[in-house]
């Protein structure tokens, strides 16, 4: 079908028709494509109805888009997620622990583990944490941990997001629009639900209450505003945990509360769930120009009148400087070896490490340490000469500031075209939540698809789509 | 609820009935332009004078045709109150209280923004004129059937429903505020073919042609008409009827609170001095001085819903 060495997830390597795609494909091969493209354009008009877009910044009039959804499913047999889950679980733990730690005694220093001028000289480091352990003791409440794989058997964590991982309503919209479209797919095949994932995120941050809470945890979502690209996922989530939305001109402490203003008057909030970075949280505390968070809100959750989730100073376990720690990380807080593997990453802080980057820029995937969303990146192998050199300027300037890794061979899903089925790169972002109660992983999670033929970007600022994702009951 | 919201989902009713009042308007000049003969123009004027958009397209024109008003008050995005900017506020407000509201009520405005930001991407021709004419009034009906349909009964509705009539009120005191003169005393007996056609205006401006022969008969007069627009407990669009809705619904949203607040004090005044008499003592009031009066408690009591209701501190 194609290239041997890119695993496609419904073909395998060889051609083989693969176990999860088998009730799949006798669907597809007794459809006809006329209708299929009618659904596919249907599909586009839900979205756009239901306003499900995103906003594009850099663009003088806010734009709102559409991130393309392509209708065929990524399908993922049962025993392959529960082998994902354990690795996920012993993640996200090691995160959480790893952060206690940081902000507290700091043993993983100590041991020599993690060098200390990878935490001081970090701006995701944030010294008002420093003693300071949240309610439940917990850190993360959200992850998204991105995945890829290159074979049957073979996840990379790609990276963690362990700060405020978006695209959990493309998960739950992506689902609901499938659920519409093909009702007999769904027949044939067992899909494990996603649908409770709000029920239990509103539980999982309630459980995180702070002392101050008296009943039930009043929750809450603080969104910078309709402005905001994710805004429609803030809402979405809102909504459907059936708590307020709220903007930082609707907060202000209250008798040692953050507390929002309502038609009655001011109300304390227990839990917030905040989708704005730490550097905007709190004027007094942080960036002095933000008009996007709430004065004093740091001093009233260091004195346990609030819980914020996730915490501040989260990112410094996410960087991308200290995502080449984390097998270390990993074993120092599990005792156990990583079960899920790292890409192999060079930090070109290390001189001998530069020196190898810089030989082989073509080969590789160089990336900033604090950047996302797929912007000042290279991918060497299909970047142009000029482009490399251009880039290798930026990197000697600032190696400090970059990583570097090999461009691994994606796995491929199918994708919906007008001539049929053709493969296509992806990546798998799994969301999980934490709480004193446990660790819960949604079965299912983000797909993000590279749509034109052979790109590895999935990012949706750089083209990408999304795809319903199923774990099938086994 | 947050006050912003509140906020937000009185702003998004105002707005979508502004938009409706607006094209409702736009209707009438264009009607009234193909059924009489002359001053086609003066009577573009006046329409734009109804909708308080006049004072804003001086400023942007030198003189007044009946293509550029009609630019002016659907899709000029200079203009504040045209069909075009009035949608589009709409559904930010709607975006902004996103959670308050029912999935088909968000649907039902998102596709009436999507479906009238399209019809008027360009000049509209005076042929298609009736067609997106009649997207819009269809558009905006599905949005409050959709809210009639759908939403509870609770203080979010409670805030639409102020927001709908205070705009509505306000819209039906200005096309009388414009056009009070054809409808004083001295106009009465005579009912000229210009009369008939200042009265015609005067109706079709709130849609109450076919309410008006309903109640009234066949036969116009002046008289009549002030006392269906101002008085009437039946037609949907009377001052009367409005300002009985708000007063009504500020009461529910009042109950809650241990003493009355003042916006429910207000729109009580409202209705017990001005509501509850019968035509002849209004004019006796002065038709002119009444609407004025009408128009600035209007304007008091929306300012003290936001203030009442915390929308913005």
């Amino acid at each position: 079908m194609s290239d041997k060495n890119i695993f496609d997830e419904m073909w395998g390597n060889d051609d083989v028709l693969r176990d999860p795609y088998s009730e799949f494909q006798s669907w597809f091969q007794g459809e006809d494509l006329k209708r299929l493209r009618a659904k596919q354009r249907e599909a586009e008009e839900v979205f756009r109805l239901a306003g499900i877009t995103f906003n594009v910044y850099g663009r003088a009039e806010a734009e709102e888009r559409l991130i393309p959804f392509d209708i065929i499913p990524r399908i993922i047999a049962g025993r392959e997620w529960q082998k994902l889950c354990k690795g996920i679980e012993q993640r996200v733990r090691a995160i959480n622990a790893f952060l206690h730690d940081i902000y507290n005694r700091q043993e993983i220093i100590k041991a020599g583990r993690v060098p200390q001028e990878m935490i001081a000289k970090n701006e995701a480091f944030l010294p008002q944490m420093i003693g300071m352990t949240p309610p439940g003791g917990v850190y993360t409440h959200i992850v998204g941990i991105d995945l890829v794989r290159t074979g049957p058997d073979q996840f990379y964590v790609l990276e963690d997001n362990a700060r405020t991982p978006s695209g959990v309503s493309y998960m739950l919209e992506n689902r609901e629009t499938m659920l519409q479209m093909f009702p007999e797919l769904f027949s044939r095949n067992r899909v494990q639900p996603v649908q409770n994932y709000p029920t239990n995120l509103r539980r999982s941050l309630a459980a995180c209450a702070p002392p101050a809470c008296e009943g039930t945890p009043t929750v809450a979502v603080l969104t910078p505003g309709i402005y905001n690209s994710a805004y429609y996922e803030h809402a979405f989530l809102a909504d459907q945990m059936g708590v307020e939305l709220v903007e930082g001109h609707d907060l202000r402490v209250v008798n040692g509360r953050v507390a929002m203003r309502t038609t009655h008057g001011y109300k304390p909030i227990d839990v917030l769930y905040r989708r704005i970075d730490d550097d905007f949280l709190d004027p007094l505390n942080f960036n002095p120009e933000s008009a996007l968070g709430v004065p004093g809100i740091m001093d009233v959750y260091r004195a346990g009148g609030i819980t914020i989730a996730n915490a501040p100073g989260t990112g410094i376990a996410d960087d991308k400087a200290i995502y080449s720690y984390m097998p270390d990380i990993v074993e120092f807080y599990t005792g156990e070896k990583a079960i899920l593997e790292n890409v192999p990453t060079w930090r070109c802080s290390e001189p001998d490490s530069l020196a190898y980057v810089l030989d082989n820029l073509a080969e590789l995937v160089v990336k900033e340490v604090h950047g996302s969303g797929g912007y000042g990146m290279l991918i060497g192998p299909t970047s142009s000469k000029k482009e490399i050199e251009e880039f290798r300027k930026k990197l000697t300037a600032r190696p400090g500031n970059y990583i570097a890794q090999p461009t691994l061979a994606l796995s491929t899903v199918p994708i919906f075209t007008k001539t049929g089925l053709a493969p296509r790169h992806v990546d798998l972002r799994p969301f999980v939540l934490c709480s004193p109660e446990g660790i819960d992983i949604t079965p299912g999670g983000l797909t993000r698809v590279a749509l034109e033929k052979g790109s590895l970007v999935v990012n949706s600022s750089q083209g990408g789509g999304t795809k319903d994702t199923w774990v099938l009951e086994d | 609820m947050l006050g912003k919201t509140a906020n937000g989902l009185y702003w998004m009713s105002r707005y979508l009935e502004r938009a409706e009042n607006t094209s409702r308007l736009v209707e009438t000049g264009q009607r009234i332009g193909l059924t009489r003969l002359g001053h086609d123009d003066d009577e573009w004027a006046s329409v734009m004078r109804s909708a308080s958009v006049l004072a804003g397209y001086e400023e942007h024109h030198d003189e007044v045709t009946k293509d550029a008003a009609i630019n002016w008050m659907l899709r000029e995005k200079a203009n504040p109150a045209s069909v075009l900017s009035t949608i589009s506020e709409a559904r930010q407000n709607a975006r902004m209280v996103r959670t308050a509201l029912t999935h088909e009520v968000w649907e039902a405005i998102n596709g009436c923004y999507m479906a009238v930001k399209d019809a008027l991407a360009r000049k509209v021709s005076e042929r298609d004129l009736p067609a997106v004419l009649g997207l819009i009034r269809q558009r905006t009906a599905l949005v409050r059937g959709a809210t009639h349909g759908t939403m509870l009964r609770n203080e979010i509705y409670d805030f639409t429903r102020t927001g709908t009539f205070l705009e509505r009120a306000d819209a039906t005191a200005r096309i009388l505020d414009v056009k009070y003169y054809v409808l004083l005393p001295s106009a009465f007996a005579v009912g000229s073919s210009i009369d008939n056609v200042h009265w015609e205006t005067i109706l079709r401006s709130v849609s109450a042609r076919g309410g008006f022969r309903m109640a009234y008969g066949s036969q116009v007069n002046a008289r009549d008409i002030a006392q269906f627009l101002i008085l009437d407990k039946r037609m949907p669009r009377s001052l009367n009827f409005c300002a009985t809705k708000i007063h009504n619904n500020l009461s529910y949203l009042g109950a809650d609170y241990d003493t009355p607040p003042q916006s429910s004090l207000m729109s009580k005044a409202l209705v017990d001095r001005f509501m509850n008499h019968d035509i002849e003592a209004v004019f006796d009031y002065g038709l002119h001085e009444y609407i004025q009066t009408v128009l600035s408690m209007l304007s008091k009591l929306g300012q003290q819903i936001e203030k009442d209701y915390r929308f913005y501190e």
